[in-house]
């Protein structure tokens, strides 16, 4: 069985994360593999550990810094990576990624696509279903446990009013959620191996696809602005001393009249 | 105008204040329809909030399987009534719907935007994005703009009129029947308001310790909904349903008071557009002061029940 997992390089959240002059995200600060994309290289190592003849290969779109994404995921144990690289993606909305990507798994042919449950920039948690979309394959997105057994694969979701049990046959497109598992740390055995891991680097007229809209031009939106909130001024604060605290508490909630 | 189509909620025969909001924003915009999938909805309740129409989808495949046919339900009315927007409330399923819908009408996708307006046919959506640090604006390119919008952003307004109840036909395809939902197990209802579409939350952190009380009591005498931060989560103290930040649920209440939460960036992600924050943290240097209205230094084990007592006395 052949996994792709889909890795995002994304700007670090704990620095300082800025919109460029053209309003596209300035990639150029400190990134490396978002989050959340870790617990989707995690289960599909799983999958590979539990079962025989398990390839999994990282899959990423984006600069080339996004090869640290890639690299992070090798040491964590993928086979091998993908980068699809090209100036012309630069600023791709979401339709565009996701037709980008979905050609990159037509010519990696897969059986099943493993995404984090969203990227921790843009956060918009469309891109599993949107990949399912344009492959025309089951998706099942949310999952905090996965089971493959032969073709059939069977989640476990925290869904809006109900937890369900859902399952599909490969191929399918699976996001996972945080809840998925602990992603692992790579080991030094592992790092110095992920180095002798092959890297490809595709530009989009390696994709045998047509793209109609790639690219800021090719975006079905316009950021017409991008602005920084003024840093919120810290309100007063209270030491709790002889239910100081609590008054303090009680007189804001009457002053804010959300009694 | 513009034909907006707004795709709704009832919850037992309710039209949800969510789905009020977003019909508020519609009417602003153009006119609206109202969507219902899988009830066929009150026509009245949609009515006196600006909706022009309500078309009810019922279809046996909207609930077998997971989103895919919700989505091509949703693409068909769109298509069908040529509508140029669509509204859908902002929550994990919905933003897949409406990234799928993007997809079969080619159009323009925002998701989870605070607030929409129309100057004449020129439509600005904006979002709150890195943590809530930055404000985006943008327009539709081409085709219909598919928005997702967070509950609590729009302020309700009634414009009652006349709404003509309809139902529609749809053709939902094989291709969209592959994710079969085998089980699905009702969650345990709180008693306590939406945590998305509550006026107020009180959330507890690691500071609680395990001990949700002194959180959900406060919670019950102000009517509020009850958080929680990753941490206790994590720690198996409260379900993960409840969770605030960037991998739970985003909320933007009236007030947000943090109990026992230091406030990390994860957190903030999930709170930062509350109108007032209140924290409560023994730890005077936790960064959640940096954003809280008022900030008191103590322990909520204490403070928490004394406010509790304090508003008791007070009704």
């Amino acid at each position: 069985m052949k996994i792709v997992v889909c890795v995002k390089y994304v700007p670090d959240a704990s620095g300082d994360r800025e919109f460029e002059d053209d309003n596209t995200v300035d990639r150029e600060a400190d990134g490396l593999l978002s989050e959340l994309d870790e617990y989707a290289v995690e289960q599909a190592l799983q999958i590979s550990d539990e079962h025989d003849d398990v390839e999994v290969v990282a899959l990423t779109m984006g600069p080339d810094d996004a090869s640290d994404a890639l690299k992070k995921a090798l040491q964590m144990g993928a086979d091998s990576a993908v980068h699809v690289c090209d100036d012309d993606i630069e600023g791709s909305d979401s339709l565009a990624t996701s037709a980008i990507l979905a050609a990159a798994i037509r010519k990696l042919g897969p059986d099943l696509v493993m995404c984090g449950m969203a990227s921790t920039d843009g956060s918009m948690g469309v891109l599993p279903a949107m990949l399912s979309e344009r492959l025309g394959w089951a998706s099942l997105t949310l999952a905090h446990d996965v089971f493959v057994s032969g073709e059939l694969v069977t989640i476990h979701r925290d869904g809006e009013t109900a937890t369900q049990t859902v399952e599909a046959t490969l191929p399918v497109v699976l996001s996972v959620t945080d809840q998925s598992g602990e992603a692992r740390y790579p080991g030094l055995k592992n790092i110095m191996a992920a180095k002798k891991k092959p890297v490809t680097e595709w530009d989009l007229s390696d994709l045998d696809a047509e793209f109609d809209h790639v690219g800021l031009e090719g975006a079905a939106t316009r950021v017409t602005e991008t602005a920084e909130r003024p840093a919120k001024q810290a309100g007063s604060v209270v030491r709790d001393t002889d239910g100081a605290g609590a008054s303090a508490v009680v007189d804001f909630l009457v002053a804010g009249k959300y009694l | 105008m513009s034909e907006v189509l707004v795709l709704v909620d009832f919850v037992d025969g309710q039209l949800t204040k969510p789905s009020t909001e977003l019909l508020t924003a519609a009417a602003r915009l153009g006119k609206p329809t109202a969507l219902s999938l899988g009830a066929p909805g009150d026509a009245e309740a949609a009515g006196r909030y600006g909706a022009k129409r309500l078309v009810s989808v019922e279809e046996a495949a909207l609930a077998e399987f997971l989103v895919a046919p919700k989505a091509e339900a949703v693409a068909q009315v769109a298509k069908e009534r040529g509508s140029q927007v669509l509204l859908l409330v902002s929550s994990p399923e919905n933003n897949e719907i409406a990234g799928r819908v993007v997809l079969k009408l080619d159009g323009g996708l925002i998701t989870d935007a605070v607030d929409i307006t129309a100057d004449g046919d020129e439509i600005t959506t904006t979002q709150s994005v890195f943590a809530g640090n930055w404000s985006v604006q943008s327009n539709g390119a081409r085709g219909t703009l598919v928005v997702t919008v967070k509950p609590n952003s729009i302020p309700v307004q009634e414009a009652p009129g006349e709404c003509v109840a309809e139902s529609a036909a749809v053709t939902i395809s094989e291709s969209a029947k592959l994710a079969k939902i085998v089980e699905s197990k009702p969650k345990q209802a709180s008693g306590r308001p939406e945590l998305t579409e509550a006026g107020i939350v009180i959330s507890g952190g690691r500071g609680t310790g395990g001990n949700f009380e002194p959180v959900e009591q406060l919670a019950d005498a102000m009517g509020a909904a009850v958080g929680a931060s990753r941490a206790a989560v994590d720690a198996g103290w409260y379900p993960h349903s409840y969770q605030v930040g960037q991998t739970g649920k985003t909320v933007s209440p009236q007030l947000y008071l943090a109990a026992g939460i230091s406030g990390a960036i994860q957190h903030r992600a999930g709170m930062q557009t509350s109108r007032a924050i209140v924290a409560v943290n023994k730890d005077d240097e936790a960064p959640i002061f940096e954003l809280a209205d008022l900030g008191v230094v103590g322990d909520l084990h204490s403070v928490l029940p004394e406010v509790t007592k304090a508003l008791k006395e007070r009704q």
